[in-house]
């Protein structure tokens, strides 16, 4: 018990230092304060989806470092023909300037949801989600002009094969990240405009309560999902 | 004595989160199938896992009876031989093992045992067990497909898992082998975020992180582990199924098959393996950090004495975690890495065995001069610490890089991965359902039957995996289907012969213990709240069983840690966690 009073300091309050940050983590109720536990949940979530990601990217940074095949020149694949003359990365471009605005709109959307107006949060999140519709859109349009060049995931013109197996891969496996992000985004939004939040109207399905922090939860998904797009596109687009 | 006050509650924070309505069920339906109550997941994940895990247990059988008596039983073909090793490795580990762990005992005992009324999000708990249900149906369904399942060994190594050669590689075997550990990885991925922040958000006042009992910081770090190894297992999959469906080539080398060139060419069968052993082995310490925990508690309470440096066996628990991560590549040692990385990752293994020591001698200490009852749970207790001793040992062996050469591929490595991770673990399951069947149902399982199942399976357990070692020594290889007299010496064939009769006993031990579980549900001793008088949260719920939201109308509020056994000067022998009690202080600031 004389160790317990060493501990605690001269007024028996919190101990101090290393001690201190230790017994501040693990206090009780909760580790992490003023936390909810959804936000906490996604947190946690995206914790390990970047994991997924990191290691799609290195099995992909593998491949392409071990291949004895020419990689294909990223600039010449991805340009487009545009009034005579080859703009390299051009779609890229625009593509990750349209999501790169979508996570505008909904960090817009989440302030929106913090002064509960229940309208503008509705919009926004429609708007970031017609955005998210957009890329993806794009995206397949990407798809299309390369399958339609002779790009498989066995094998294309220019050189190793592993490069559409890991380009339709990953930019697969992000894209349905949008998709479901899209899906979601739409749900909630509809929840907002119908009131939920405000009259606290159970959800159909899991019988959740849910209130405006839905949007704040659902942006830290969809900003992840726009931060790995900017990885994508630096070891893929840019390498 | 400056912390003690003269209020019981003094020195408790008031409660941070009002106190949530639960979505109680009104239909039967919704009850009892499509239940949120975490007690229910539980039940339903630990059924559905041991169901599963009788098939492998079947499968195991064939497979001795195949080594054992060679040439006896023609309907076990090579390639019937491949497919049992591969399900029975799969099913053991994977929808056996991490399942009842993590699913069974972690749904059951984190919202009983830090207080809460249940899981964070019962929705996603619930839809985790129906999709996990699902994983282990589509696994079922590969026995029923032309060509059967997968016989591509439990570790799936391409490029053989997806040619010809292999059985179901070419068939609907492997591909369903994968569907399937996919969707177990995102079921388990929705149960274990549930996991992780109810113990670490949704504790009850007074609580802390340092006053839960060890089995809830082994599983939680177990399931923090899952959440972060079992993507490389998901990429690895995702990868193969494209290999296998699609035909890129992530991991398939040029290659010629009868003949005849395939079209696969400059992928790398090695990266497989790093994804594959970077979930792989984290994947050993998911299994075994819930059993260190259970097995911390179960000491602790019959040995009727405070687990010995709860601190250090906290810290132990994490740095295992931790460490787990960066010794993967142990498992590869003759795959022509290059040496060095040979040296780097033998020594992160061998660092392992610190604290892994450090968790082993203070079970030995809190058993010392403890008031020891030789009850089920330590009995069973007791033969974990032996065994997980013993597969240690045998660890250190194949840990080093010049030991494990020639030990590689035998049956020795076979018998330290069994004794290591499928007994010791096992083990510790059995003991945590005597332990607590009773707060599950009301009643104590038949000690009898329990006394003939617990000798039966420990010495049977030695009587198979002892002399396998042996086997292993004299360089019995792994995975071959028939090993006759002509290749291996009489006294060899004669062990395998006396190994496989051991593990027909031990198996049909393991029905005993199941017929136990059912009958002791009507016929077992009333067991009362606390039959062990035990001090965590579980033992102190109104009611047993407890009902949804397990505590009534209030809460209950902590003031202790998990293990004041035999504190002098008490009035009963253990003082509950939520009892205000004597002013006696225990707690572990650090």
């Amino acid at each position: 018990m004389a160790d317990a009073r060493v501990r605690h300091g001269p007024q028996g309050g919190r101990p101090e230092g290393l001690e201190g940050f230790v017994s501040d983590w693990g206090s009780d109720q909760r580790t992490f304060k003023k936390v909810s536990w959804g936000k906490a949940m996604m947190w946690i979530f995206l914790l390990s989806d970047t994991f997924v990601f990191s290691i799609f990217l290195v099995s992909y940074m593998s491949a392409r470092s071990s291949t004895v095949d020419a990689w294909p020149n990223a600039s010449e694949v991805f340009a487009l023909h545009i009034g005579g003359a080859d703009l390299p990365l051009i779609l890229i471009a625009i593509m990750t300037f349209v999501l790169i605005s979508s996570s505008g709109t909904m960090a817009m959307a989440v302030n929106c949801a913090y002064r509960k107006q229940r309208r503008n949060t509705a919009l926004l999140m429609i708007a970031t989600a017609a955005l998210g519709a957009t890329f993806v859109g794009m995206q397949a349009f990407e798809w299309s002009k390369l399958i339609s060049e002779g790009v498989r995931p066995w094998g294309n013109p220019w050189g190793a094969a592993q490069f559409g197996a890991s380009f339709f891969m990953i930019t697969g496996f992000h894209g349905t990240h949008v998709s479901i992000g899209v899906i979601f985004l739409l749900i909630v939004a509809a929840r907002v405009w119908k009131g939920d939040f405000d009259s606290g109207r159970r959800s159909w399905l899991c019988r959740e309560k849910g209130d405006y922090e839905a949007v704040e939860i659902m942006g830290l998904y969809w900003h992840f999902v726009d931060l790995v797009w900017v990885f994508i596109f630096a070891f893929f687009y840019l390498w | 004595m400056a912390n003690v006050s003269d209020r019981p509650d003094a020195g408790i924070p008031p409660a941070e989160v009002p106190d949530l309505p639960l979505p109680h069920p009104h239909t039967w339906w919704g009850r009892y199938v499509f239940s949120q109550d975490a007690k229910y997941i539980a039940i339903q994940y630990s059924g559905t896992a041991i169901a599963i895990g009788l098939v492998g247990l079947v499968l195991s059988w064939l497979m001795r009876l195949q080594l054992g008596f060679p040439g006896i039983f023609d309907f076990i073909t090579p390639e019937a031989y491949y497919q049992f090793i591969t399900m029975h490795g799969m099913i053991m580990v994977i929808y056996l093992l991490t399942a009842i762990f993590l699913g069974g005992f972690g749904n059951y005992l984190i919202p009983l045992m830090v207080g809460a009324r249940d899981m964070v999000f019962p929705f996603v708990n619930m839809l985790s067990y129906w999709i996990y249900l699902l994983a282990v149906l589509v696994l079922v369904a590969s026995f029923f497909v032309p060509g059967g399942p997968t016989g591509a060994g439990w570790t799936l190594y391409p490029p053989q898992a997806i040619l010809s050669g292999t059985p179901g590689g070419q068939g609907a075997g492997i591909i369903l082998m994968l569907v399937s550990l996919i969707l177990f990885i995102i079921g388990f991925t929705m149960g274990g975020l549930n996991y992780v922040v109810t113990v670490l958000q949704a504790r009850t006042r007074g609580m802390t992180l340092m006053r839960m009992p060890l089995t809830v910081w082994g599983i939680f770090t177990a399931t923090v582990m899952a959440l972060l190894a079992f993507p490389a297992l998901f990429v690895a999959c995702v990868m193969m199924l494209f290999d296998r469906l699609l035909g890129t080539s992530f991991f398939m080398p040029a290659l010629v098959e009868l003949g005849e060139t395939l079209s696969y060419g400059g992928g790398s069968p090695i990266v497989f393996q790093h994804l594959f052993w970077f979930f792989g082995h984290p994947e050993v310490y998911i299994v075994a950090l819930p059993a260190f925990g259970i097995v911390s508690d179960l000491i602790s309470v019959h040995a009727r004495k405070n687990i010995f440096g709860y601190r250090m066996m906290v810290w132990a628990i994490v740095i295992i975690g931790a460490l787990s991560f960066i010794v993967w590549a142990h498992h590869m040692y003759v795959s022509g890495m290059h040496p060095y990385f040979g040296f780097f990752f033998a020594t992160t293994t061998l660092i392992i065995a610190v604290p892994t020591a450090i968790k082993v001698y203070n079970w030995v200490l809190t058993l010392w001069k403890g008031d020891i009852h030789l009850t089920l749970p330590m009995l069973f207790a007791i033969a974990f610490i032996v065994t997980f001793a013993n597969g240690g040992l045998t660890g250190l062996f194949l840990g080093n890089v010049v030991v494990d050469v020639p030990l590689s591929d035998t049956m020795f490595v076979v018998a330290h991965f069994h004794m290591v991770m499928g007994v010791a673990p096992i083990l510790v399951i059995f003991g945590a359902i005597y332990h607590w069947y009773p707060k599950m149902t009301g009643r104590m399982l038949n000690e009898a039957m329990g006394q003939i199942h617990f000798w039966v399976t420990f010495i049977g357990a030695y009587a198979i995996f002892f002399p396998m070692h042996y086997v292993g020594l004299v360089g019995v290889p792994r995975r071959y289907p028939e090993i006759d007299a002509s290749f291996i010496t009489t006294p060899v064939a004669g062990l395998n012969a006396f190994i496989s009769v051991a593990a027909l006993v031990v198996g049909a031990a393991q029905v005993l213990f199941l017929f136990n579980l059912l009958w002791s549900l009507r016929a077992g001793r009333a067991a009362g709240p606390n039959p062990w008088r035990a001090c965590s949260l579980e033992w102190q719920t109104p009611d047993t069983p407890p009902v949804h939201g397990n505590w009534g109308k209030d809460l209950p509020v902590v003031y202790r840690w998990a293990y004041d056994y035999s504190v002098p000067g008490a009035p009963e022998d253990f003082i509950a966690q939520n009892d205000p009690g004597p002013r006696i202080e225990k707690d572990v600031p650090l």
